[in-house]
């Protein structure tokens, strides 16, 4: 099983920038012990949840053929808290992609207030490291894309901002 | 508009400041990427990427750090060692860099040696002119 962590696509510009979005929840057993009486999303989850943006909008890009993994994190501050209940705008924006890498900026943002900033480094591996092998399988989406396609849903059917896929 | 080598040289130290977490006294022009700065593989992509930006260039696939191409071709390596053939190609690739001292060893393990925030620094310098 594919572990998924945003819950939709509101915008996807193939190629530039996708936005997506990600309902906090106290159902998420971690924030029970993060912390006892003050439950917060762990920063590393947030840096998570900008990676699988960030990485499904650098994967999409080359119609998922690479096998797309986060291979550094170029930056990452935080502004403010996550809470249960809140619901997190994840906006990641392509800045370069080469055959062998990609790289991006991305904000989160909770009702317009900043949160974070993360920008992120992507690596084709099978571009990288020649000669290595690595599971047949693609870490973002390989030949099945019903995933994909349901947390585009609300793009594909025109419902989310002002824009389309592709 | 043609830029001084101190402005190229302050931006590429910007650059690596950025790219590597390292302090900007750090970054002396002999310092070696790999050996005094850390750079690991994906830092070499950053660091293209980041001068692609600063610069407004555009840099070509191994261009700038070449190393990969040599290292899979066994003409040009023998026991751990670029041949004659592979210093000839080397030398190709890598006009933007000072091989004297290799030469006389030239040890693959310090290949590394050869990426200097120097050699940068002229890489730029010639595109910025050839442009």
């Amino acid at each position: 099983m594919r572990w998924i962590w945003i819950d939709k696509f509101i915008q996807f510009e193939s190629g530039k920038q996708a936005i997506a979005l990600k309902n906090v929840t106290l159902a998420e057993e971690h924030l029970h012990d993060h912390f006892p009486g003050f439950p917060v999303m762990p920063e590393s989850l947030c840096i998570e949840a900008m990676a699988q943006t960030a990485g499904i909008l650098v994967g999409e890009a080359k119609k998922f053929q690479e096998k797309v993994i986060l291979a550094k994190i170029k930056k990452a501050v935080f502004f403010d808290y996550v809470k249960p209940g809140d619901t997190i705008e994840l906006q990641a924006k392509v800045e370069s992609i080469a055959p062998e890498a990609a790289s991006t900026s991305g904000r989160i943002t909770c009702s317009d207030k900043l949160v974070a900033e993360i920008d992120l480094m992507f690596s084709h591996i099978d571009q990288n490291l020649a000669g290595k092998e690595f599971p047949e399988e693609n870490f973002v989406f390989g030949s099945d894309i019903s995933v994909f396609q349901s947390l585009l849903r609300d793009v594909l059917a025109g419902a989310g901002k002002e824009s389309g896929q592709n | 508009m043609a830029m001084s080598r101190d402005e190229i040289e302050r931006q590429v130290q910007e650059v690596l400041v950025e790219a590597l977490g390292v302090d900007e006294e750090e970054v002396t022009t002999e310092a070696t990427l790999m050996g005094d700065l850390g750079a690991e593989s994906i830092d070499f992509l950053d660091i293209v990427f980041r001068l692609e930006k600063a610069f407004g260039i555009k840099i070509p696939r191994e261009e700038l750090f070449p190393a990969e191409d040599l290292m899979n071709n066994s003409e040009l390596i023998h026991n751990g060692k670029l041949t004659e053939k592979g210093l000839t190609k080397l030398r190709e690739k890598m006009p933007h860099t000072d091989l004297t001292k290799f030469e006389k060893d030239p040890d693959i393990n310090k290949m590394g040696d050869l990426f200097t925030v120097n050699a940068i620094i002229n890489y730029v310098e010639n595109k910025l002119n050839a442009a």
